[in-house]
């Protein structure tokens, strides 16, 4: 296979997007700039409360507003939406209650929609929800996870208790291990729950045409497939008159893969009402209903021999996701991957762990970008840092002594995961060289004696990406985990790109161009790319979990080398030459041998298609192709890099000050250098942002208390370092582009590489801090400042 | 059943001048510049991210000094002249940043990218010799949560040096 790997080519260079240039003008095409005729706005009426029944709710005076057309609560609505329950069959025993688009009789979060005004324009909406009466009855909340998990007071009484999804796991030979080591390390860590602050709300318009029965929606989504499918079921429209359109979408992160209940009203609103509808969330909705992730306290211990190899890991975790399961993916997803993950990246053979995935009453969690990821990393790199002290190791050694070798592949970790091919070493050799470590170790030790407290933080990761049916199709969600790219030759000897993984600004268009002009012989100003919509694309997941390269783009090249191989039968038959000796080069089809033109490719469009009667009298020529991939042979493409954190710690104020990140990725063939660098920034800085500055804050009756874009702090470029980013290439052998996926690597390693650098830095004070964020207030009362 | 309207949903003639060409509209007085110049003139390069004057997704620019449009009444910028990305996109005065986010692939989702070379060009034209840090600095009021900054911060300080 190795030899049919794309070489040359765009294949591997850092090209700019051809599909920047309109965002750069402000000439995209994001779903709230989408106009119809007609079109009405859909405003909701969201619950102040965490838990109350709703006693009497009054829509007759919002009806009379100026400019309303409906106002409309749960009951009127389900007529038009069935409620779902988001479980999966492979995550055994998960439970969760029916929901519904707009809430009926009870509310189970602050946020939960409870009646939808659509008016002429949403100012007139917005005014009317403030004639709406509402008299609650308010139930006891849940929202402490450990209050969850005891079941005192049941969120929703049929499922008998508040526990969603449970794992327990264990190797055979854990106990026998865990009885001989010689030093057992412990820690306890708490994430706070963060969420994705896409720019760009979630966003949606939604046509119902009653004549032809159809309904098109454009959407903000990830996965157009997916939510062509959930709005045919839910609203009983046939599948083949649902058309999803995913234009510009500003932002995603995982946000914006999930079925949103007010969505899902919106789209049953267009069909109620027979006209055209948009909603689009604006940021305080945003906080209290886009997906929040990552509400985790985790207990892990690593046993260890005194030689210092590591011998087991034990993990019980404890997570939280808000009433209800999320829809379809569940959200039992992250803490089944928490369990998967931990310890990953080293070489022990025994693993024992323990989850407990809870209903509280705050807003529903799912999976956002890294998904448990950076929970395991944390955990992982956190009690690795700690058993190294104790052992009086240097982290960087510590780690080269327990990491998987690299000629140990493929490799089974003892939670089960397949690694076909992972790079530890080499990436850990690659980050100290480009850090310059041991000069580093120098600094920091000469600065410590003028007390100034800098800390370095090494974080290795594995990463989840390209993911087969494993992850949903086996369970029973009707997730594709297949992709399909069509290629077409137009008369001109332009060609047109048509693939089904969506582009949310990561480079999806700009990879598929170059990957199809390599594979084709043309210059990638020949190429046009579509993504985002379900009439007109092939069948596919979509972007999720790090694929659209690694499935996507394996898609393209197939579509690809196929389409070459049309074009040449057709040169072939007009030059009267074997095809054997034929090639395209620069837009021509050349003779393989001497590179002589032998025919344009605009003059081969002209003949297959204009005038064919000049061909044999039995050819006919092909000049689209659609090819599919789908892996099979890995459940997941598991890639792995490593971080480290250079940081500074004002011990007076506990201010963290970020000086540099270092990350050295390995994605398999990288096709666009530029492109998989940018994507690990703005993956470290979200994850810099989970363990510096992110969370959303609840106080014990479920109120968030800093739903504002003012109060719930992200990273800002005048806090953020400069990124050092570095490539090892190990190519997957089971497609032949060999790209893996590089979304998720910044995400999931920074935070543990913060963490671990901030408790380096505190260490010679006797300090520590387990809880993210590691705000200034936390660190200062890890130094019992106050 | 009684109806009322709200007092900021008065409507006043305002006249201004929208990337050069004279507009007058009878408009809400509660109504926002980037509500209106996304709803009324089709102007939707802007955007609005969190519509209280935080991330910087809507900022415009008002008599040449850059505002942020969610906390701009429409009726405020009677008189003045209103230029948008799409304007300055047409005479050509982003260009050159244009140019280098493009090459330097200094956005991702381009939800945050009109305000973000707004708020940019500001800076090239008060301060072209500003440090990294001092871009760091001027963007702190826009938000990208997709680049991390770093593209961002290289574009900018590339198209200053070659005004220089």
């Amino acid at each position: 296979m190795t030899a049919q790997r794309p070489s040359g080519g765009y294949v591997g260079q850092s090209v700019p997007r051809a599909n920047a240039k309109r965002l750069l003008q402000g000439r995209g095409a994001y779903t709230d700039d989408v106009r119809l005729p007609r079109l009405a706005h859909i405003v909701f009426f969201r619950s102040p409360h965490a838990h109350a029944r709703i006693v009497r709710l009054d829509l007759a005076k919002a009806r009379t507003m100026p400019g309303v057309i409906a106002a409309v609560d749960g009951k009127a609505l389900v007529e038009y939406c069935t409620p779902w329950v988001a479980v999966l069959g492979h995550l055994k025993g998960i439970k969760s209650a029916p929901q519904h688009a707009i809430a009926i009789d009870r509310v189970c979060w602050q946020g939960e929609a409870v009646a939808a005004v659509i008016a002429e324009t949403r100012a007139q909406a917005e005014d009317a929800l403030e004639a709406i009466e509402v008299e609650w009855q308010e139930l006891p909340a849940v929202t402490a996870m450990s209050d969850a998990l005891a079941g005192k007071t049941v969120i929703h009484p049929d499922l008998g208790d508040n526990i969603c999804f449970h794992r327990d796991f264990k190797t055979d030979g854990f106990d026998d291990v865990w009885s001989k080591a010689d030093l057992v390390v412990e820690e306890t860590y708490e994430f706070g729950r963060h969420t994705g602050v896409t720019l760009e709300p979630r966003s949606i318009v939604a046509d119902y045409n009653a004549a032809e029965h159809t309904l098109t929606v454009w959407q903000s989504t990830q996965a157009p497939h997916m939510m062509q499918d959930i709005f045919s079921r839910h609203l009983n429209i046939p599948e083949a008159n649902v058309r999803v359109v995913a234009k510009d979408v500003g932002g995603s992160y995982g946000i914006k893969v999930h079925v949103y209940p007010d969505e899902m009203a919106a789209a049953a609103l267009a069909v109620m009402l027979k006209r055209p509808v948009k909603f689009i969330a604006d940021r305080l909705e945003s906080f209290v209903t886009d997906i929040h992730a990552r509400e985790h306290r985790a207990t892990v211990r690593m046993a260890c021999s005194k030689a210092g190899d590591i011998l087991a890991f034990d993990l019980d975790d404890l997570t939280a996701i808000g009433p209800y399961s999320v829809y379809p993916r569940t959200s039992g997803i992250e803490g089944n991957q928490v369990v998967n993950l931990t310890g990953g990246p080293y070489k022990h053979q025994q693993y024992r762990a323990k989850l407990d995935v809870v209903f509280t009453n705050k807003n529903v969690t799912c999976q956002y970008r890294a998904v448990g990821h950076p929970i395991a990393a944390a955990l992982t790199e956190g009690i690795v840092d700690r058993a190294a002290a104790k052992l009086g190791m240097d982290p960087a050694d510590f780690r080269r002594k327990n990491l998987i070798a690299d000629d140990a592949y493929p490799y089974t970790f003892p939670s089960g995961i397949k690694f076909e091919r992972l790079s530890h070493h080499k990436t850990l050799d690659k980050l100290l060289a480009m850090m310059d470590y041991r000069t580093l170790r120098a600094e920091q030790a000469a600065l410590r004696k003028q007390r100034v407290y800098r800390g370095i933080g090494l974080a290795t990761i594995i990463e989840v990406t390209g993911p087969s049916p494993a992850f949903y199709g086996v369970g029973g969600a009707r997730i594709s985990a297949q992709d399909g790219a069509t290629l077409r030759l137009e008369p001109t000897g332009m060609v047109t790109c048509i693939g089904s993984v969506t582009e949310q600004g990561q480079g999806t268009e700009a990879i598929f161009a170059q990957i199809a002009a390599s594979a084709l012989g043309v210059t990638m100003d020949k190429v046009r790319v579509m993504t985002g919509d379900t009439g007109v694309t092939p069948y596919g997941g979509g972007t999720w979990a790090s694929r659209g390269a690694a499935i996507g783009g394996e898609a393209v090249l197939q579509a690809g080398r196929a389409l070459r191989s049309n074009i040449l039968d057709i040169a072939a038959a007009i030059l009267n030459m074997d095809k054997a000796e034929l090639d395209i080069v620069n837009n021509e089809v050349v003779n393989k041998l001497t590179l002589e033109s032998k025919l344009p490719l605009v003059e081969l469009g002209r003949v297959a298609y204009f005038r064919p009667d000049t061909l044999p009298p039995k050819f006919q020529s092909e000049l689209t192709v659609t090819r599919h991939y789908t892996p099979r042979e890995y459940g997941f493409s598991f890639t792995n890099g490593i971080h480290a954190s250079y940081l500074e710690v004002d011990v007076d104020t506990g201010f963290v000050r970020l000086l540099k990140h270092w990350a050295v990725d390995d994605s398999g063939t990288v096709i666009n250098p530029m492109l998989v660098d940018e994507q690990v920034r703005g993956g470290v800085v979200q994850g810099i942002g989970a363990a510096l500055f992110e969370e959303c804050v609840y106080d014990e009756n479920g109120q968030l208390l800093n739903g504002t874009m003012a109060d719930y702090l992200v990273p800002m470029s005048g806090e953020m370092p400069d990124i050092v980013v570095g490539h090892v290439e190990t190519p997957t052998k089971q497609s032949q582009l060999g790209a893996k996926g590089a979304g998720e690597a910044g995400t999931a390693g920074a935070p543990a590489a913060v963490m671990n650098a901030i408790n380096d830095a505190l260490a010679p004070l006797g300090a520590r801090v387990t809880t993210q964020p590691f705000t200034p207030e936390r660190i200062l009362k890890a130094l019992d400042k106050i | 059943m009684k109806t009322r309207t709200p007092p900021l949903a008065q409507s006043v003639e305002t006249t201004l001048i929208v990337n050069g060409t004279t507009v007058t509209r009878r408009i809400d007085a509660r109504q926002h510049l980037v509500d209106f110049l996304r709803e009324e003139l089709g102007l939707t390069g802007s955007h609005a991210g969190c519509e209280h004057g935080v991330c910087g997704a809507c900022t415009l620019r008002v008599d040449g000094r850059i505002v942020r449009g969610c906390l701009t009444l429409a009726v405020q910028a009677g008189g003045k002249r209103v230029d948008t990305i799409e304007g300055l996109s047409d005479d050509g005065t982003l260009a050159a940043l244009q140019e280098a986010f493009h090459r330097r692939n200094a956005l991702q989702c381009g939800f945050c990218t009109p305000g973000m070379l707004l708020a940019a060009h500001d800076l090239v034209e008060k301060n072209p010799h500003a440090t990294r840090e001092e871009i760091r600095e001027h963007l702190s009021g826009n938000y990208c949560r997709c680049t991390g900054y770093q593209a961002i911060v290289d574009a900018i300080e590339t198209v200053m040096k070659g005004k220089r």
